[in-house]
Formats: C-alpha cells, sequence, structure tokens
C-alpha cells in the first residue's frame, strides 16, 4: 500500500481551532499556530492514557448511577425513589412507548453504547488493528455527537423538582444518582474529546 | 511560513489540497468521510451575526419567563429555567444544578455573547477585544451547550406530569423551541475560516 500524505508525515502541523495547516517546528519546542496562536500538537497528548482514565471513571459511576434513585417522590400515598429504569418502566405502563422508547435510549443504550464503543475504539489502537479503519473513524463520529443526549434525564429530574417541590400534593427531590448520572455523562464526553482518530490511521501507515 | 492551501482532515490526517466548492457544496476527506470544509457565501458572517443577535434576544425571553405552569387543586406554581436550576442548589443535589446552570445557560449566552461581539467588530473592520481568546473559548465550550436536550427533557418531565396536574406551557417553553433553532442556524452559518483570515489581515 502506498504512503497516504498526511500532515504528520510531510512535516506540518494542523491546527484543531482555526484548521490552518502550518510548518512543524523543530522537534522538543512547542508549536503554536501562526494564525489564531492555538498550541499545536501532531497527535492529542497522551490520548489514549487520557481516553481509559475518563472511561474507567464513567464505568464505575455507570453502577450508582443505575442503582441509586435519581429521583424520591413523598406524597400522601408514601415515599417512592425512581431509579432511571423504573423512571422507563413508569412512562411505558402510563402507555407513553414513544417517549419511554426515548428514554430508555437516551439515558440506558447510549451511554453504555459509548462505552463499549471507546473501549473498542482506544483497544483496537493498541492492539495495532488495522482493519474496519473507516468504520471506526465513523463510530467516534457517532459517539461524539451522540453522547450529549444522556443529559435527558438530568434535565427532566430538573422540571420535576422545579415544579413539584413545594406544591401540597406531592414534593420530588433530586436523588444522589443523578449526580452519578451526570458524572457518567460528563466523563465519556470528556473521553470521547481526548481520543484522538487519527491513530487508527497512524498503524497502518508505520507497517505500510 | 504557513501553507493556506492544504486543510489536514482531523481524523485521519490526511492532506486534502483546498480547492473552490460550488454553492452549497461540502468537502469531504477522501480516505475516513470526514467532513473537510464548507462551501460558504461571501455574507456568510453577516447572515450568522443577524441569526446569533436574534438568538440573544431569545435567550433573553427564554429566561426571563417561565417555562412552564403547573396547576393542582387551585394551587398554582411556575418555574424559570434559572429558578429550576435554584430549586436543584436548594435541594442540596448541588453538582446537578452547577451541571444544569453550566449547559443551559452559561455555554450558551457566553457562546451567543462572544460570537456576536466578535462578528459585530469584525463587520465594522475592527479586531474586536480579546476576539482570538473569545473564538478559542466558543471552540473549546461548543460540545457542551445543550439546549436541543434540555428542551426535550422538558417535554419528557410534562407528559409525566400531565398525569397529576394541569400544564400550562410558558412563553419561554416557545422561545427555548425558536432558541434552539436560531442557535443551531447561527453555527451553521457562521463562516469560521473567514473570521480567522480576516482576522489576520487586521493584526
Amino acid at each position: 500500500m502506498s504512503m497516504a500524505p498526511t500532515a504528520a508525515r510531510s512535516g506540518l502541523l494542523a491546527c484543531e481551532v482555526c484548521r490552518l495547516v502550518s510548518h512543524a517546528p523543530p522537534p522538543g519546542s512547542d508549536a503554536y499556530c501562526p494564525r489564531c496562536g492555538a498550541m499545536l500538537h501532531t497527535r492529542k497528548p497522551a490520548s489514549l492514557a487520557r481516553t481509559w482514565a475518563f472511561l474507567i471513571a464513567a464505568i464505575i459511576l455507570y453502577v450508582p448511577a443505575n442503582t441509586l434513585p435519581i429521583m424520591d417522590t413523598s406524597s400522601l400515598f408514601g415515599t417512592q425513589s425512581d431509579t432511571i429504569l423504573s423512571g422507563v418502566a413508569f412512562l411505558w405502563t402510563s402507555g407513553s412507548f414513544v417517549l419511554a422508547s426515548l428514554v430508555f435510549f437516551a439515558s440506558v443504550m447510549v451511554p453504555l453504547a459509548k462505552m463499549i464503543a471507546l473501549a473498542v475504539l482506544a483497544g483496537s489502537v493498541q492492539m495495532r488493528s488495522v482493519r474496519h479503519q473507516r468504520t471506526r473513524t465513523r463510530l467516534y463520529r457517532i459517539i461524539e455527537f451522540a453522547g450529549r443526549w444522556s443529559m435527558l434525564d438530568i434535565y427532566v429530574v430538573t422540571i420535576l423538582v422545579a415544579l413539584v417541590q413545594v406544591s401540597t400534593f406531592a414534593s420530588i427531590h433530586a436523588g444522589p444518582g443523578a449526580a452519578a448520572f451526570g458524572a457518567v455523562v460528563v466523563l465519556t464526553m470528556f473521553a470521547a474529546a481526548s481520543f484522538d482518530p487519527r491513530l487508527i490511521w497512524d498503524i497502518q501507515e508505520k507497517e505500510s | 511560513m504557513s501553507s493556506p492551501t492544504f486543510v489536514a482532515c482531523l481524523e485521519c490526517d490526511l492532506l486534502h489540497r483546498q480547492t473552490q466548492l460550488p454553492s452549497g457544496g461540502e468537502a469531504r476527506c477522501t480516505r475516513c468521510g470526514a467532513l473537510l470544509y464548507r462551501h460558504a457565501p461571501p455574507d456568510a458572517n453577516e447572515r450568522a451575526l443577524a441569526l446569533a443577535l436574534t438568538a440573544c434576544i431569545l435567550f433573553v425571553v427564554a429566561n426571563v419567563y417561565p417555562i412552564v405552569g403547573l396547576e393542582v387543586q387551585g394551587t398554582h406554581t411556575s418555574s424559570t429555567l434559572f429558578g429550576a436550576v435554584e430549586s436543584l442548589w436548594d435541594d442540596e443535589a448541588r453538582t446537578v444544578a452547577v451541571l444544569v446552570f453550566f449547559t443551559t445557560i452559561f455555554v450558551p449566552a457566553a457562546e451567543l455573547i462572544g460570537l456576536t461581539w466578535v462578528l459585530v467588530t469584525l463587520r465594522q473592520g475592527a479586531r474586536g477585544r480579546g476576539a482570538v481568546p473569545i473564538l478559542h473559548f466558543i471552540e473549546s465550550v461548543k460540545p457542551w451547550g445543550m439546549v436541543e436536550v434540555f428542551l426535550l427533557g422538558v417535554l419528557v418531565s410534562l407528559v409525566k406530569l400531565a398525569h397529576i396536574a394541569t400544564i400550562e406551557p410558558g412563553v419561554a417553553l416557545f422561545s427555548f423551541g425558536a432558541l434552539m433553532a436560531f442557535i443551531a442556524a447561527a453555527a451553521a452559518a457562521f463562516d469560521p475560516d473567514a473570521a480567522w483570515k480576516q482576522l489576520e489581515t487586521i493584526r
């Protein structure tokens, strides 16, 4: 396979902010974009180590995020604690199938799929895989875009707490699971931002 | 020095020579398919400014008025977005309160004010104070502005509440809908490359 003309091989650096391509300075000195002044890197620094660190933290917090209640409702009939899944079940049994599916997708499927995908991406780069590079790059693009939608349940809790806090018939309070869940979303977003998809393509170049 | 005719794919690092695109066209990486750049009309940043200004006004309306009201047995409650953040804070859910404030108020506001400021000063042929750090800041916080996710969250919570109370959608609910559309339109219209080139010549 012929050597692909990449910026790195041509001794060029691309600015991630203003996208200007400029010549790399001599090795050992810090590079700054001549146009916008942003710090330049050939690849995101310590990409794999940072991705794994954020990812592992997210996986650990995923447990309390799903087992602890995100919301406590107290009414005349007693106190009820809701986890993410019981909230989905409530929507489903009350007949809102579309919304139940939507919340299930955004709160359960997206974070889970995102963590698995990030592990696959980081793992495959570490195992120097040269297969399905285009598909893996596309996978990265999708998780970078979709991760934000997991914040949905946090906003649902916010509105419910605000509206049903001081009324006479019931009161809703945020549970400890909400903070854990928010942390999972933030950590997976950091993990995705730390991963450098260009690493997927670097391996082929070294071996070809 | 720099070679402005080249563009590198940010997802696979392949170098491409920049070419003139037809109206509405976009250039994608030949190796991984990532978006490289879009055709931008000459008045792209004029349009972006108009859209950003509109979004600024909508942002104010969306934050001043209540998002939704609730009526149960004659008792009426309503809340603005900031009021909702305050309830979370008072409810000892401080981490969540900060997260909601940051993603739905601080980031969208900073992004809109920053973009408007840079575009207004560029339009007058001047280099606005702090234009470069502002553009850097906008770029780094972009993924954290979540107005559209928030709006969907409001709709889900309304469905949940509809079982136990009468819902009165507030002015801010509709303003948030419009705000979401205008933020997306302003971001799509904004041509950062033209802005950077212009900032370079003013220096």
